[in-house]
């Protein structure tokens, strides 16, 4: 083959090696054109699956590579939102809902990119300081370990009235996101995951993920190599709370907690933790579903009558997906593997 | 000395209702290396059939609340966990997640997610004089029962061929069974043991709350899967001794700190129990053999 000599080999294989990246991209670029010619609701709605699959993504990037499942991630959602409201919310919106903020805070009206960017740093700041500790636990331990964070989480950020407003709503953050911001972050944190899931260090949690002890007896220093992954995660929780903040224009504690927890959990193990394919499968299968039931819950006109589901029952259903997929296909709808390259070698 | 008092016998009595929750979990963990989130769902259903059978005789509500948690617990395990029995911990406990949600949600589905109120034994909430100190009654009763129950427990483990089976089961689980214990009848004795449990934890819950609620099971074993950790995963006693620790603290912390910082107790507690961890990632009274040696 032609391919095989000088230049155009390395290119090709390149390519090669990065095809799971540019796949899925232009898999999720094509949803988000495909949308942006539909209603504005469906735009909408996009949009959010588009939020959730930065969510999805940030999760499997710490699960899919350490193999510990983690139910924190969305308390770093919540840091990364709250800290951007903060920082780029209007001085006379901040100073009617939180009239007790640090002077600096209060002043503050941050470009929203910097805003991004400062909600991704401060959750993975949180996340090296929380993680130091917790990441020497292994296995389930480790999994509750992370639980216990977002449990604190939701007290702290419900609780500490001056700063976040606690129960009360934060209203008044710029409503930003729309379908291209959301898409450009999307495709940021695949491109993110997928470059860390490449590099040794990603190889090496890996390793452990398989073996742990066998990892260990190899010289693996795992404790360390997990807490990279678990910073990295943090990050892209934190960006995806950002955008869910200035999408939803409001903040509210009771959004950053277990609902929330579930379905980015029950996304990333129906589509299948141990491969990027597998959380984009999962956020995209899991929204596409959720809409469906949603119709299903608004009901259809037969004849005069309507036929309506009661509400709630498109939760049921994806518990029970999420039940059904882990008794019968354990590895997710992507089995662990990522899409190959189309052609032959 | 009078109040002292009675903080003290509040964090005995709160912490002896989580370490009775963190023991049905780790009956759960030891024969199965399961960390069972439904077990919240345990709680939660038995005290919804509290509601449901409201105004029969005292006797046929407990009874029926237990079966039905019992029930739950066998049905959960043959359905859920039976068919993972060979897979990894991680895969089991998304399994017991995705339980747990199920049933939560198809309760909300089912009877609406908001609390209803039920006056269940509304006499424990009477305050007695115990030698010249004022006490609820409740707490007093919390207690005892939880004393009856490990004390039951204990009995039952050390000195019956069952419980003697478990023991071996939760040791080496492969070596037990070579040495002809019975797998299934192990497994779903530690699965009715831990229904009982919830059912005794939901009773008393509703009993101090005077609510039901669809989440009340899952917020009750968040904070005891955290006193397992602490205590250490696969040992019964670290169980108890992490759940009663977790429970008692969250009461003192409560008791001891000033008001405006009252309502991060939980916080102030998982700090703590981050710190524990940090000294002892095995936890405080760590299993045997649990960890591979490098």
């Amino acid at each position: 083959m032609a391919l095989e000599s000088g230049g155009s080999g390395r290119v090709a294989e390149a390519l090669r090696r990065a095809w799971p990246l540019i796949a899925l991209c232009a898999i999720v670029i094509a949803i988000a054109f495909a949308a942006s010619f539909a209603p504005a609701v469906v735009q909408r709605r996009t949009t959010q699956g588009l939020i959730n699959l930065v969510a999805v993504v940030a999760l499997y990037t710490f699960v899919g590579n350490s193999g510990i499942l983690s139910f924190g991630n969305v308390a770093f959602m919540a840091v990364g939102a709250y800290v951007s409201a903060l920082l780029t919310m209007k001085p006379g919106a901040k100073s009617i809902f939180l009239p007790d903020l640090p002077a600096i805070i209060a002043a503050a009206e941050w470009p929203t990119v910097a805003g991004t960017l400062a909600g991704g740093i401060v959750a993975a700041l949180v996340a090296l300081l929380v993680g130091w500790p917790l990441m020497r636990l292994t296995g389930v331990s480790a999994s509750i370990a992370t639980f216990a964070i977002l449990v604190v989480a939701y007290v702290v950020f419900g609780n500490w009235t001056s700063v976040t407003g606690g129960q009360n709503s934060l209203m008044g953050l710029p409503a930003y996101v729309d379908l291209w911001t959301a898409l450009a972050w999307a495709v940021a944190a695949m491109a993110i995951a997928f470059i860390y899931q490449e590099t040794r260090s990603a190889l090496l949690l890996r390793a452990s993920r398989e073996d742990e002890t066998a990892a260990q007896a190899a010289g693996i220093n795992v404790v360390a190599h997990r807490l990279i992954a678990f910073v990295i995660s943090a990050f892209l929780s934190g960006i995806a709370g950002v955008l869910l903040g200035h999408f939803l224009g409001i903040v509210r504690v009771e959004n950053f907690y277990l609902d929330l927890t579930f379905l980015i959990v029950a996304m990333l193990i129906i589509g299948g933790r141990g491969s990027l394919t597998g959380a984009v499968a999962g956020a995209v299968v899991i929204a596409m579903l959720t809409e469906a039931l949603r119709q299903i819950e608004i009901g259809f006109q037969v004849g005069h009558a309507t036929i309506a589901a009661p509400a709630g029952v498109g939760d049921v259903i994806l518990a029970l997906i999420m039940l059904l997929i882990i008794l019968f296909r354990p590895a997710g709808i992507a089995g662990g593997r990522e899409i190959t390259w189309p052609f032959r070698r | 000395m009078e109040r002292l008092v009675q903080i003290l016998v509040d964090a005995v009595s709160v912490g002896s209702l989580y370490a009775l929750t963190a023991l049905g979990i780790g009956l759960i963990f030891g024969v199965m290396r399961l960390i069972n989130f439904a077990h919240g769902e345990l709680i939660t259903i038995a005290a919804y059939t509290l509601l449901a059978l409201f105004g029969l005789p005292l006797p046929v509500m407990l009874f029926g609340a237990a079966a039905v948690a019992i029930l739950l617990a066998l049905v959960t395990e043959r359905v859920a966990f039976r068919p993972l029995r060979n897979a990894d911990p991680t895969t089991l406990l998304i399994s017991s997640f995705a339980v747990s949600f199920f049933l939560q949600k198809l309760l909300i589905l089912v009877v609406g997610s908001r609390l209803k109120g039920l006056d269940f034994l509304p006499v424990l909430g009477r305050q007695i004089e115990l030698a010249g100190i004022r006490l609820q009654l409740l707490q007093i009763v919390t207690i005892l029962v939880s004393i009856v129950l490990l004390a039951a427990l204990t009995w039952f483990l050390r000195a019956t061929r069952l419980g003697l089976h478990m023991r071996a089961a939760a040791e080496d689980f492969r070596m037990a069974r070579v040495l002809g214990v019975r797998a299934n009848r192990v497994i779903a004795v530690a699965f009715a043991l831990s229904g009982i449990l919830a059912a005794a934890v939901s009773c008393l819950v509703v009993v101090q709350t005077g609510v039901v609620q669809p989440r009340m099971g899952l917020q009750l074993v968040i904070i005891a899967f955290v006193g397992t950790v602490i205590g250490g995963l696969g040992s019964l006693s670290g169980a108890a001794f992490g759940g009663f620790l977790v429970g008692a603290a969250s009461i003192l912390l409560q008791a001891l700190l000033p008001p405006d910082l009252r309502a991060f107790r939980e916080a102030f507690v998982f700090i703590a129990v981050a710190l524990i961890l940090l000294l002892r990632p095995q936890g405080l009274i760590p299993a045997a053999g649990l960890k591979e040696r490098v």
